[in-house]
C-alpha cells in the first residue's frame, strides 16, 4: 500500500455545516434536521418505496376533470370526519335535555359553531352529489369492467353506507323534523318482509322509540359506519392504485411496435 | 370477457398507461384544485343556508309532517306511489330499492362485454339515462308534492248542514294532526304504518273511534291531549272519521 486513504470508508455522521465547513444557517440546519428525522422514520418503516409507487405511478394519458370526482368524494368524506369530530366535542346524545340543547348551544354560543354544523350538514349533500357523479363517470366510461369489478362493488357498498350515514345523522339534532322523519323511516323498515321487524327493533333498541334509540343512532353514525367506511375507502384506493386508473374509453392504444418507439426509457 | 380479451385489454392498457404522466404532480394538482372547489362550495352552502334547528322533538305532537332530506325524496316518492296498491306496499317499498341496489351491486357480474365506449353500448346507455331521468323525476315529484297535510275528500251525499260543517272542520283537524303521516284517507296520506282510514266508519262506531284516538296502540300518538285542550276540534275529528263510510 502506497498511501493510506485520507477519508475513512464510513463517513462521519452528518453535521449541520455547509459543505465548506462553515456553520450552517439555522433555517438550513432545521431543514437538515427534518431530513434526518424522515430518514430515521424511513429506515424503520421502509415506507418510501410504497409512497414512491403510490405517487409516481403513471396515470394513462387523456385523463380529464371527470376523473377528479372520486378524490373529490374522498375530500368530502374527510370534511365530514373533521367537522364531525368538532361537533362531537359539544354534542350530547341524551334525549331528555341534552341532544337538542347541545345543538342549540353549538349553533348559538360555540365559536363558529353554526358554521361547522352547516359544513357538516351541507357536506353530506355535497358528498352524495359527488358520489352519484363519480358513479356516473365510472358507469359511462365502462370503468367497472375487467379488472376493476371489485372496485365497483366496494364503491356500491360505500354508497349504501353513505346513505345510512345520512339516515342516522338526520335524527341527531333531535328537532321535530329529525324525530318524525326517523320514526317514519324506521317504520318503513319495519314493513319489510322477514327481516323488517328485526331491523326495526335493532334501530330503535327495542320495540319502542326510547332513550337508548338516540345513543344507538349516535354510535352507529359516529363509530360503526365511519370505521367501516374508512377501511373500505382504503381498500378502494389500494385497488385504484394497484390496477391503475382506467384510460378514457375513446383512446386506442397504438400498435405495439409503433408504441415501443415512443415510450420514454 | 374471455381470456384473450382480458389479455388484450391489459396489453393495451399498459401501453396507454406508459404514455401517461406520473400521478404526482399532474393528477394530484387537478385533484387539489377540485378539493378546493368542493371546500368552497361546502363553505358557501354553510354560510348561505346555515344549519337551522326546528322546534325540539315532541313525541306527543300530532301536527308535524315528516320530510326526509332531499336525497331521500326519490325513495319517499316511491313509498308514496306504492300506497296505491296496499297489498304490495311492504314488498314494493323495500323491495324496489333493494332490487335497484342489487342491480348496481352486481353490475360488473352481469355486464361482462369487453366494449367500454358508451356509444357502442346502447343498452347500457339507455339503462343509465333511464335511471338518471327516473331518479331526477322522482326527486322533483317527491319535493314538489303538495302539502302532505292536506286532505280533501268529497263528503258523502245526504249530509245535514251541521254534519257538513263538521266534515269540513274535521278535514282540517286531520290535516293539522298529521294523521296522514301514517294513514291513508282516499288518495291522501301514506299507507302505513297505520291502517287506511278511507272506510274507517264501516269498522268502528263513533265511540270506538274516539276511544282509539284517546288510547291508541303504539306507535300512534294519543289524542287525549287534544280532547282536553280543544274538545271542539276533537269532536270534529271524530265526526269526520265517523262519516268515512
Amino acid at each position: 500500500m502506497a498511501s493510506v486513504p485520507k477519508t475513512p470508508l464510513v463517513p462521519e455522521p452528518l453535521q449541520p455545516t455547509e459543505p465548506d465547513g462553515s456553520p450552517m444557517h439555522p433555517a438550513d440546519a432545521l431543514a437538515e434536521g427534518g431530513l434526518t428525522v424522515v430518514d430515521w422514520l424511513d429506515e424503520r418503516t421502509q415506507i418510501s418505496p410504497g409512497l414512491r409507487w403510490m405517487m409516481y405511478r403513471k396515470v394513462p394519458k387523456g385523463i380529464n376533470w371527470a376523473y377528479t370526482l372520486g378524490s373529490a368524494t374522498l375530500f368530502a368524506f374527510l370534511n365530514q370526519a373533521v367537522t364531525g369530530v368538532f361537533l362531537a366535542m359539544y354534542y350530547q346524545p341524551n334525549v331528555n335535555g341534552g341532544a337538542y340543547e347541545s345543538i342549540r348551544n353549538i349553533n348559538d354560543n360555540v365559536f363558529l359553531g353554526q358554521f361547522v354544523h352547516g359544513m357538516h350538514k351541507w357536506g353530506a349533500s355535497v358528498m352524495i352529489v359527488l358520489i352519484f357523479l363519480h358513479m356516473g363517470r365510472v358507469f359511462f366510461f365502462g370503468a367497472y369492467k375487467y379488472p376493476r369489478e371489485l372496485t365497483w362493488i366496494i364503491g356500491v357498498v360505500l354508497l349504501i353506507l353513505t346513505l345510512a350515514m345520512g339516515f342516522t345523522g338526520y335524527l341527531l339534532p333531535f328537532d321535530n323534523r329529525s324525530y318524525w322523519a326517523t320514526i317514519v323511516g324506521v317504520n318503513i323498515n319495519n314493513t319489510a318482509p322477514f327481516l323488517g321487524p328485526y331491523i326495526g327493533d335493532f334501530l330503535r333498541a327495542g320495540p319502542e322509540f326510547g332513550a337508548t334509540t338516540l345513543s344507538r343512532f349516535y354510535a352507529i353514525h359516529m363509530m360503526l359506519i365511519p370505521g367501516i367506511m374508512a377501511a373500505l375507502i382504503g381498500f378502494h384506493l389500494y385497488l385504484v392504485a394497484k390496477l391503475g386508473i382506467s384510460a378514457p374509453p375513446w383512446l386506442k392504444a397504438q400498435e405495439p411496435e409503433a408504441a415501443i418507439t415512443t415510450v420514454e426509457v | 370477457m374471455n381470456q384473450s380479451e382480458k389479455e388484450q385489454y391489459l396489453r393495451e392498457y399498459s401501453i396507454l398507461k406508459n404514455e401517461g404522466k406520473p400521478f404526482f404532480p399532474y393528477a394530484v394538482a387537478k385533484d387539489s384544485i377540485m378539493a378546493v372547489i368542493v371546500m368552497l362550495v361546502i363553505m358557501f352552502l354553510s354560510m348561505e343556508f346555515g344549519a337551522e334547528l326546528g322546534p325540539k322533538a315532541n313525541p306527543t305532537t300530532t301536527t308535524y309532517v315528516p320530510r326526509p332530506d332531499w336525497y331521500f325524496f326519490f325513495l319517499f316518492e316511491v313509498f308514496r306511489v306504492m300506497k296505491e296498491v296496499p297489498k304490495y306496499t311492504p314488498f314494493a317499498a323495500i323491495g324496489i330499492p333493494t332490487l335497484c341496489m342489487l342491480g348496481l351491486f352486481l353490475l360488473p357480474i352481469y355486464d361482462r362485454s369487453p366494449e367500454r365506449l358508451i356509444t357502442k353500448r346502447p343498452l347500457a346507455l339507455a339503462a343509465g339515462l333511464m335511471t338518471i331521468v327516473t331518479i331526477a323525476f322522482l326527486t322533483v315529484e317527491g319535493s314538489s308534492t303538495g302539502s302532505p297535510n292536506e286532505v280533501q275528500v268529497t263528503p258523502p251525499s245526504g249530509l245535514t248542514a251541521s254534519e257538513r260543517t263538521a266534515f269540513y272542520a274535521g278535514e282540517i283537524v286531520v290535516g293539522e294532526s298529521g294523521c296522514l303521516g301514517c294513514h291513508l284517507i282516499g288518495d291522501y296520506g301514506n299507507n302505513g304504518p297505520g291502517p287506511p282510514l278511507t272506510h274507517i266508519a264501516k269498522i268502528l262506531e263513533p265511540g270506538g273511534i274516539a276511544a282509539t284516538l284517546r288510547n291508541p296502540t303504539a306507535p300512534m300518538p294519543s289524542f287525549a291531549g287534544l280532547a282536553q285542550q280543544s274538545p271542539k276540534k276533537f269532536k270534529y275529528l271524530v265526526e269526520f272519521l265517523s262519516l268515512l263510510h
